[in-house]
């Protein structure tokens, strides 16, 4: 998993609430084997037009924030459908960490697994970030994980909080299956005793 | 002695392997997983790279459900590569890896969350995790069964453990009896309305109250299946001797002096007098009429006799601009009465309401009358087991004379992966779970109800209230 620690570029503000993993990732793209080729199916009803061109309307169509690294996102962000194919093309065009109020739990957890950082921020906070951003000249953030912050372009700095664990496995890139099967023998006690004591388990 | 303890918090202590530090991570013991075809192959693939064992196969099962077609005639061809890969991936990892698969000619396929409790496969008490997010359903259970994402699926199948952040606790109690036509459906749907799409983000809900007792285990599961629409990460009911009655016919569930021993032990699995929720919320479903969504998102619902609200009447503007969107979405105008609403289609199926208790409410609304002409109506059964005891009872006649396709099992148009997916512009009453965009067919617009709504609909050609038929005992 690529390292997380300091990352530049624009953050383009997506503010609607409950925005979909169906939205982020259709149906028509779930149908492969591997990870390949999601970047096509990020946001495809909405990037682009029924005549297959890109809808220039679509924020990630801008020039700003074509080349986004971040979303400013609205409440309850990646809620729905648990594929992880959501959070898989999100990184393949180049988003690396979301910025706002609340995540949906499964999504949350996709984010985490994959390297990409989601900080969760109060409304006033996400506000000041999303009337900064929604202008090409002020789209450009700097997200520093090691001291927890968000540097905006006016220069002020904005502090968000991070579960430890969750960090240094981001700062780290490490493998979770690694580490945890680091554990394997006190995974097996637990279970011997847990089966022993629940027989109608096994 | 311990302090009183929830329910959820009984359920997490007895899977803690090891705390993972003071913040509320933990190392979480999973008993059960079910596995489908298309949120496991890279999961599968990550296993093989790094040489890896499951660990702990028969801790598994796998059922093809999502990219499988319904039509009446069953095949094991799948109509599309994208699909046929998935399924003969899905058979080659459950080879290898020793799980037990039930594919499509299985006469114990169907969609995963129905057939895992009517094979006896869950149990109360189990902690339980799967690549789908309606895991939630296994609640009714007594089991805290919650969604995880591919990369999940492969620690789990690696270590049987998931490195698990433990959730805030909710107990909605639900007071009241439910009038006739109304449905556990409406219960969810009116709670989510309420407290939001993301009103139980970071908690796990506990349902509780008379409401709840005096349900079916299939009508709770109706509920717990839908509770992740409010965000909740689980949602789940203390097992009672209803539960345990559903239970001990089932092909899997313990047997004899096991069964005796496990139920004792079952027993004890409530939320201790005196122990504390981090919120409350009450529901009174006493008066409760028949709910039906109007817009993109599970909380944007009213009754049916309302009518579709007023965006302007909307202070906030972000939730303003999500209305306006949902209604220009969904082609439908600020105060028109919801029951003029004129439908193209009717689903009745989905692992939030294709059991076979749904199937006889169905039956009850449309014996004897036919589907509207301009209305595509389609019944696509939650398992095989269930299409065969609705055909031993009768209903299937019922509902082949009423005009509606009478189809083989799957999630099928719930989330329309496979080929059953609506055209643009098509509006359709679904008995399922998410009305989001684009759901069940790209332009496509979905009104959730319950099975009697849906049915009620399939009948008039437009959202109708159910309790304005004569519903047969």
């Amino acid at each position: 998993m690529q390292p997380f620690a300091i990352v530049s570029g624009s953050a383009a503000p997506l503010l609607a609430a409950n925005i979909d993993t169906d939205v982020i990732m259709p149906k028509q793209f779930l149908k492969g084997i591997d990870r390949k080729g999601l970047d096509k199916g990020l946001f495809f009803d909405l990037r682009f037009l029924e005549s297959g061109e890109p809808d220039p309307g679509f924020i990630l169509n801008q020039p700003a924030w074509s080349e986004a690294a971040f979303l400013v996102v609205g409440a309850n962000f990646g809620c729905g459908s648990s594929r992880e194919h959501a959070v898989w093309g999100l990184k393949q065009v180049g988003i690396r960490a979301l910025i706002g109020t609340s995540f949906a739990g499964i999504f949350y957890d996709n984010c985490q697994r994959n390297g990409v950082l989601a900080i969760q921020l109060t409304e006033d906070q996400l506000k000041q970030i999303a009337a900064l951003t929604s202008n090409p000249a002020t789209a450009r953030i700097s997200v520093n994980l090691p001291e927890q912050t968000i540097e905006l372009a006016d220069g002020n700095v904005i502090p968000f909080e991070i579960d430890e664990l969750r960090k240094q496995s981001l700062l780290l890139g490490l493998d979770a299956i690694g580490t945890t099967l680091q554990r394997a023998e006190q995974i097996r006690q637990f279970e011997a005793r847990h089966l022993a004591e629940n027989p109608w388990l096994v | 002695m311990h302090s009183p303890r929830t329910l959820y918090q009984k359920h997490i202590d007895s899977h803690t392997v090891c705390a993972l530090d003071d913040q509320g991570h933990v190392l979480l013991y999973i008993d059960r997983q079910v596995a489908n075809e298309y949120t496991s192959p890279q999961a599968f693939s990550g296993m093989r790279d790094a040489g890896r064992k499951a660990w702990r196969p028969s801790a598994t099962l796998a059922v093809v459900d999502h990219v499988n077609p319904t039509a009446p005639t069953r095949v094991a061809a799948m109509p599309d590569a994208g699909g046929a890969r998935q399924v003969s991936y899905f058979e080659e990892n459950c080879r290898d890896f020793g799980i037990e698969l039930f594919d499509v000619l299985d006469k114990r396929q169907g969609i995963e969350h129905v057939v895992a409790p009517e094979q006896g496969f869950i149990l109360p008490g189990m902690v339980v995790a799967a690549g789908d997010s309606h895991t939630t359903t296994y609640g009714a259970l007594g089991a805290f069964g919650f969604g995880i994402g591919t990369s999940e699926i492969e620690h789990l199948l690696a270590s049987q453990t998931l490195v698990y952040k433990c959730l805030k606790t909710m107990r909605v109690t639900v007071n009241g009896l439910l009038g006739p036509g109304v449905t556990s459906k409406d219960i969810i749907m009116a709670l989510i309305e309420k407290i939001g799409a993301s009103g139980a983000t970071g908690y796990a809900i506990e349902f509780a109250g008379p409401a709840i007792s005096d349900l079916s285990v299939e009508a709770r599961m109706t509920i717990c299946n839908m509770a992740v629409e409010a965000g909740a990460r689980g949602a789940f009911m203390a097992p009672d001797d209803k539960v345990f009655a559903y239970l001990q016919r089932k092909p899997r569930a313990p047997q004899g002096q096991l069964w005796e021993q496990a139920v004792a032990t079952w027993r004890g699995l409530h939320s201790d007098e005196g122990a504390v929720f981090d919120r409350e919320v009450t529901l009174d479903v006493a008066t409760l009429e028949p709910m039906v969504t109007w817009g993109t998102s599970p909380d944007q619902a009213a009754p049916v006799g309302g009518h579709v609200p007023d965006p302007a009447a909307q202070p906030d503007l972000i939730l303003r601009q999500g209305m306006q969107r949902a209604l220009n979405y969904m082609g439908l105008e600020p105060g028109m009465p919801l029951s003029d609403v004129v439908i193209s289609h009717a689903f009745i199926g989905s692992c939030t309401n294709a059991r076979i208790e749904d199937l006889r409410d169905v039956a009850r609304v449309v014996r004897g009358k036919r589907v509207a002409a301009h209305v595509r109506a389609m019944i696509v059964p939650g398992s095989t087991m269930v299409r065969d005891q609705a055909e031993d009872e009768g209903l299937a006649q019922i509902f082949l004379d009423a005009g509606f396709e009478w189809r083989q099992s799957g999630c099928s148009m719930c989330l329309a992966m496979n080929d059953d997916v609506l055209a643009p512009g098509d509006r359709c009453a679904s008995s399922t779970n998410r009305n989001f965009e684009g759901r069940q067919g790209a332009g496509a617009r979905t009104h959730l109800m319950s099975p009697a709504m849906v049915a009620a609909a399939a009948i008039t050609g437009h959202l109708t209230d159910v309790r304005t038929f004569a519903l047969e005992a």
